[in-house]
């Protein structure tokens, strides 16, 4: 049976880590390929390292960065941010990384995803959609990091990824995210029983049971964090006996 | 929980090839081997792999495709005929049987199987078959195998949406839709359909096997 996927995410900056970590033993705690290497060791399924770098000397810094991970990490990652064009994907699975994460870029020109898909093949891109819902229940996609609203309903938005070709559709949820009180289960059933594509549940983790009701009541094929995993909050080992312990298949 | 790896300094005369060809992610292969110790070349040049100690044939891509890339540089015949130990890696694995459903495609016909397409009959079962899956080591197999240290019921990495159906050849099964092959050998063939240059501690052992005990 397939297991579920715990995956830590990372914000990088001209080639830092950019939150604080509890992570001892570490030369170098704000090293993102120290700080990879050391969740891959702690068990976690996958990584995310997310470019929130504007300038392009930090990008260059970012595809490097890139390049000593995948030299060094010995599970899958993805990686994402200012991907704007099909050369932007070229560069970085070159450098190594497993798959990229499109987000705005995806909602400007959604042929993106498919020219990703016919070069590179569905497995490598991950359509990210970061939405939020309103007062009257519906949820809209929003662009750069949530700032400017689009117009576009988070389902039928998902629904067109898919069929251009996207292999996972990683889901923030903006009234959830950094609140600590659980993912937007209700939104991640739906898109996970409507699509037949990998769902990555985003925005919300505060505790080990936020984890367990996404898988349970979410459907959700992964779980995605970064300051629980980062602050130590909950180390990834006990997270994933926890689930184990509660009847949900994880690698151990 | 996790396998401890040892990093043992093989013979540094010992000559690692990688075929090379039309499909990604070669070099996570070439990186996972560099972990190990060993510098491998990557090649098409015929010389170059018979004279190689192990020979690796990875990839992801599309059978058609890779086929007749393989068929028009000769590659075809040279991996056939290999006599030192190859290990094919997912499309690897599926190029080496002997025909794909995925693009009506005569393969390499090592392994006297055909590739079939996973056809989900419930809505959970998605295709690719993507994350973590559990590998079932055929014990009556386990005898010189590459995978005679992995432990049963251990996770490898999968990304596929072709399968090859349990056979002869099959040292280990993994269920995802239905059994199918995780890993094949015949003579000095062996394949895995999981990447072991993705699956953390417990891929990387199984390299490390296939480069000490083949």
């Amino acid at each position: 049976m397939l297991a579920k996927r715990i995956i830590p995410c990372l914000d990088v900056k001209d080639g830092e880590t950019v939150k604080g970590t509890n992570f001892v033993n570490l030369r170098s705690a704000g090293d993102p390929v120290e700080l990879g290497k050391a969740y891959s060791e702690q068990g976690a399924d996958e990584l995310t390292f997310l470019d929130i770098t504007a300038s392009h000397e930090g990008r260059k810094t970012f595809t490097e960065m890139v390049s000593r991970v995948a030299a060094t990490v010995n599970i899958p990652f993805t990686v994402g941010g200012g991907i704007g064009e099909l050369k932007d994907v070229d560069r970085l699975l070159n450098a190594g990384a497993d798959k990229v994460s499109i987000n705005s870029a995806a909602l400007r020109r959604p042929e993106l995803i498919d020219e990703i898909t016919h070069h590179f093949g569905s497995q490598v891109c991950v359509v990210a959609i970061d939405a939020y819902k309103d007062e009257s229940g519906n949820w809209t996609c929003y662009l750069n990091g949530g700032r400017i609203p689009t117009g576009r309903g988070l389902f039928e938005w998902a629904h067109e990824a898919q069929e251009r070709g996207a292999g996972e559709i990683l889901f923030t949820s903006m009234n959830h995210d950094g609140v600590k009180a659980g993912f937007a289960n209700d939104a991640l059933r739906r898109l996970s029983d409507e699509l037949s594509i990998p769902i990555i549940a985003s925005g919300g983790a505060g505790v080990k049971e936020h984890f367990r009701d996404t898988f349970l009541h979410g459907h959700s094929d992964a779980a995605l964090a970064a300051s629980v995993f980062h602050f130590g909050e909950i180390p990834i080992p006990e997270l994933k006996q926890y689930l184990h312990a509660n009847g949900i298949n994880v690698r151990l | 929980m996790y396998l401890r790896v040892l990093f043992y300094n093989f013979a540094p005369e010992m000559k690692i090839a990688i075929v090379k060809y039309n499909a990604g992610n070669i070099y996570s292969v070439v990186h996972a081997l560099k972990r190990l110790g060993v510098d491998p070349v990557l090649t098409d040049d015929e010389q170059e792999l018979r004279s190689a100690d192990k020979v690796l044939f990875p990839g992801q891509g599309e059978a058609s495709q890779a086929m007749g890339y393989l068929r028009q540089h000769g590659l075809d015949k040279v991996i056939r005929s290999l006599t030192q130990p190859v290990l094919g890696i997912c499309i690897g694995q599926q190029l080496m049987c002997r025909h794909s459903e995925e693009g009506d495609t005569d393969c390499l016909d090592i392994f006297p199987v055909d590739v079939k397409k996973f056809c989900p009959t419930r809505h959970e079962d998605k295709v690719p078959h993507m994350g973590w899956n559990l590998l079932e080591v055929k014990k009556e197999r386990m005898l010189n195998e590459p995978f005679s240290l992995c432990t049963d019921q251990t996770y490898v990495y999968f990304v596929h949406s072709f399968y090859v159906p349990v056979c002869d050849f099959t040292t280990a099964v993994t269920n995802y839709i239905q059994p199918f092959s995780a890993a094949l050998h015949r003579d000095n063939f062996y394949a895995t359909q999981f990447h072991p240059e993705k699956s953390g501690a417990v891929g990387e052992e199984i390299l490390r096997k296939f480069l000490e005990n083949t």
